[in-house]
């Protein structure tokens, strides 16, 4: 349904108008990028470079607490590489500059005295190909908490079945937790991963095209979980999927070449786009 | 397209796949035919054959085995020959015979005809007599049998008595001996005041005279154990006519190999099959088993893969994990790539400079100044063997682990760091184990690769006899410094070193069977290790 997204922008695209410039937020236009009551994640004019390419140009925008947020854009717009900013996992990428800051309930990320680690356990993660550990699982779920030293048998029986039962996993796997994780199906691999990340209650959820890999069916339970799971965290999903963005999201911002061209709430960005592009993109004229 | 020459290409391609099946027919027919001809003539060692009693037209008479026949060229006359195994080593010098056919009047397979296995001079063939204590007739004629079957496995039991006591008290003994020597020595080098010197060298002399005096009542005893073992003797005829006098007590068998059935010839076989597999061996390896040789391989291979694993294991972790990739790198990995085709030898040469004489050399002169100049680890052992065995086989298992842990996809490194784990812990915690059918595998081909080796191990420990096994049960029970045997040495030991090469030529393939067997129960074990790493991590790439 989604084919020509992925195609590179065609010649017969109007010329990009002039990039929207950094403002600092206060002078920002609010048609553009709106105010956030209280956002739990602040980008503020973040500059990444891969080498001497440059991935990422001066994005600033503000994701609210308990919503769904949205990051769409055509392919190699710099949509993921924004999203993994965020828990800091380009950091093992050799060659990467970063300029600007995120701050992270008031706190700059990029500060050298922020625990990286202590920050990635607060702001989890779910992949666009499902990566269980090869565990079985129950010790996928329990990973993280072991990792914090919680080794309690009771704790962490009660922390899996919580997980899973938020994973909507539950009854699917309560009578073979101590099976691979690999042999489950692809939809319930993502599941996993979801009951993974959420076992180390974290504050934001970052999904990289959690579907892009699913089959309808899968990809229907796991928009009905981001609903469920929108109550207790907020999750930032990164999709070339526009109905899915349309469908589950709260916010939506469109990226273009590496720079946000539009935010805003969902329905109005994909009813009444402020930017030309913006239209061109949602109803598919470039992909 | 010219319809033939879409027949041409497709011939073309049809013949190619024939020639590579045909290739691959070719490699298994080969392994086949290697496993066949070992198996063949390794298994047949043991089988008894019946034994010919020959008239010569000379008048001489033979009693044997026909080991082989071979046709005689015609030059020399044309016809066939037999080579006969007559045994008596003793009375003719030699075991086998050439007998030509022509010459051959009579052929005959007597019921009598008795082989006695012995523990030394090998086999006597021949008829029995008499049963004699000293002068006195215990018994002959037709109640013999039966009274040497009773007698013979009383001796058997005596026999193991002094083995026992050889072993156990003596050897005891004679150990407390050599460790108040050692102390004396220790106390020389010492160099207390002259007082303390004094007393603790009365002490030491009072207990060695204590040792000694129990010594020489054991040695007493051995000696009226000795003399009882062989107070009665079996009068044997070789098919000469010669009389021969056997002490009961060093026959190992006595076989009648004409009367026994199919049956019994099996019961016999598998008894000489269990000796050989656990057995000592006898008569500069030419007879009796070869436990300590499939003992020493078996340890040895063991010690070399405790060692083999966590330098591999941590080698290639930090080339792969660790290590920033670039030109170093890359240079790193093409050196221990080419490490793996360096000669065997130069690892058996570099084991010897390296880890006998300076590593093994610097313990002596630290830990046993006592026993110099007798080296203790200075000098080849089981220890410095498998060291050297580790560092020919660490490239395979570095290149093993590297493949297991590439194959690991990144994605799921990402998935234990997005969960806030370390590298650390995502190293030993998901990627390890991901990879630990990939670093078995390694470990298969180095065992494999080990336990092959003879060169390098004649340098640095391996020894033809080796007359304590590397554990027991004096402490420390583990002695790394001992000497071993090695099944791959055995082979070219009673192959080409031996002084009765015909005999031993069967044990050859025999050995090199057992050496197979147990490279294939080594790596069976390491297999289902693997699979069940792999199966309970199902579905994973490595």
């Amino acid at each position: 349904m989604n084919s020509t997204l992925t195609l590179a922008p065609s010649p017969a695209a109007p010329p990009a108008e002039p990039a929207v410039a950094p403002e600092p937020a206060a002078e920002r236009d609010p048609a553009l990028s709106p105010v956030i009551e209280k956002p739990i994640v602040e980008i503020d004019r973040l500059d990444l470079f891969y080498g001497t390419k440059q991935a990422l140009k001066s994005i600033s925008l503000a994701i609210p607490e308990k919503q769904i947020t949205a990051f769409i854009g055509p392919s190699g717009c710099g949509k993921s590489t924004l999203l993994r900013c965020i828990n800091r996992l380009n950091d093992l990428v050799d060659g990467v500059r970063i300029e600007g800051q995120i701050r992270f309930e008031g706190r700059n990320i990029f500060d050298p005295k922020v625990d990286i680690n202590a920050l990635r356990k607060r702001i989890g993660m779910v992949f666009q190909k499902s990566n269980p550990f090869p565990k079985s699982i129950y010790e996928n779920v329990a990973y993280g908490l072991r990792i914090q030293g919680i080794n309690k048998k009771g704790t962490l029986d009660e922390i899996v079945e919580k997980s899973l039962k938020g994973a909507a996993l539950w009854d699917e796997v309560k009578d073979r937790l101590d099976d691979s994780a690999l042999g489950m199906s692809g939809g319930q691999q993502q599941r996993l991963c979801i009951a993974r990340a959420i076992a180390v209650e974290p504050e934001v959820i970052l999904f990289d095209e959690p579907c892009s890999a699913l089959d309808p069916i899968a990809t229907a339970k796991i928009e009905e979980l981001m609903e469920d799971l929108k109550k207790d965290f907020t999750l930032v999903v990164v999709t070339h999927n526009m109905q899915q963005a349309s469908r589950i999201s709260d916010l939506t911002a469109f990226l273009y070449l590496g720079e946000l061209i539009e935010y805003g709430p969902t329905k109005k960005l994909f009813i009444k786009p402020a930017k030309k592009q913006t239209e061109d993109y949602i109803t598919g004229r470039f992909g | 397209m010219a319809p033939s020459s879409h027949a041409r290409r497709e011939l073309l391609g049809l013949s190619f796949t024939a020639l590579c099946g045909g290739a691959l027919a070719l490699d298994l027919l080969l392994i086949l035919g290697l496993l066949g001809l070992i198996g063949y003539y390794g298994g047949r060692t043991f089988w008894q054959q019946n034994l010919v009693e020959l008239e010569l037209a000379d008048g001489r008479k033979l009693l044997g085995e026909v080991h082989r026949r071979e046709a005689v060229p015609a030059a020399q006359g044309g016809g066939s020959r037999l080579q006969l195994r007559v045994g008596n080593r003793d009375l003719s010098g030699a075991d086998f015979l050439w007998v030509d056919e022509k010459d051959v009047v009579r052929r005959c397979e007597p019921a009598d005809a008795v082989l006695l296995e012995r523990l030394e001079w090998g086999g006597f063939y021949g008829r029995l007599i008499e049963l004699k204590k000293g002068e006195q007739s215990l018994a002959s004629g037709p109640g013999l049998e039966a009274a040497f079957e009773r007698l013979h496995e009383q001796k058997l039991a005596e026999g193991e008595e002094v083995r026992r006591l050889e072993k156990g008290a003596i050897g005891r003994v004679n150990r407390a001996l050599e460790e108040l020597r050692l102390a004396g020595k220790r106390l020389e080098l010492e160099a207390p005041p002259a007082a303390e010197r004094a007393r603790r060298q009365a002490e030491l002399e009072g207990r060695t005279a204590e040792k000694q005096a129990e010594y020489e009542q054991l040695a007493s005893e051995l000696g009226a154990l000795r003399e009882k073992l062989s107070a009665e003797t079996l009068v044997a005829e070789a098919a000469d006519g010669t009389h021969k006098e056997i002490p009961v007590g060093a026959v190992v068998r006595a076989i009648y190999p004409n009367r026994l059935g199919t049956a019994g010839k099996l019961g016999l076989y598998l008894s000489r099959v269990w000796e050989f597999v656990s057995g000592d061996p006898r008569e500069s390896n030419t007879e009796g088993g070869i436990f300590p040789a499939i003992f020493g391989t078996v340890m040895m291979v063991f010690l070399m893969s405790i060692a083999v694993v966590p330098l591999g294991v941590l080698a290639a972790l930090y080339l792969r994990e660790y290590a920033k990739q670039g030109p170093l790198v890359r240079m790193v990995r093409i050196a221990v790539n080419n490490l793996a085709g360096v000669p065997s030898i130069v690892f058996g040469v570099f084991g010897l400079g390296f880890f006998v004489y300076t590593v093994g050399g610097t313990l002596d002169r630290l830990f046993f100044p006592e026993a110099l100049p007798t080296p203790t680890f200075g000098t080849g052992g089981i220890l410095w063997a498998a060291l050297t065995l580790a560092l020919l086989t660490v490239p395979v298992v570095i290149v093993a682990t590297e493949e297991g842990l590439a194959a690991v996809p990144r994605i799921v490194r990402e998935g234990s760091l997005a969960l806030g784990a370390t590298q650390f812990e995502t190293t030993f915690r998901v990627v390890l184990p991901a990879a630990a059918p990939g670093i078995l595998t390694g470990l298969i081909l180095a065992m494999a690769r080990a336990a092959g080796e003879v060169a390098p191990l004649m340098i640095v420990g391996m020894v033809k006899l080796a007359p304590t096994l590397p554990v027991d049960t004096q402490a420390p029970f583990v002695h790394f410094e001992r000497k071993f045997m090695h099944l791959g040495f055995h082979i070219y030991d009673v192959g080409f070193q031996s002084p009765n090469v015909d005999a031993t030529k069967p044990l050859v393939f025999t050995t090199a069977l057992l050496l197979i067997a147990v490279v294939t129960a080594i790596n069976l074990v390491a297999i289902s290790i693997r699979n069940r790493l792999r199966k309970r991590y199902a579905g994973s790439a490595v």
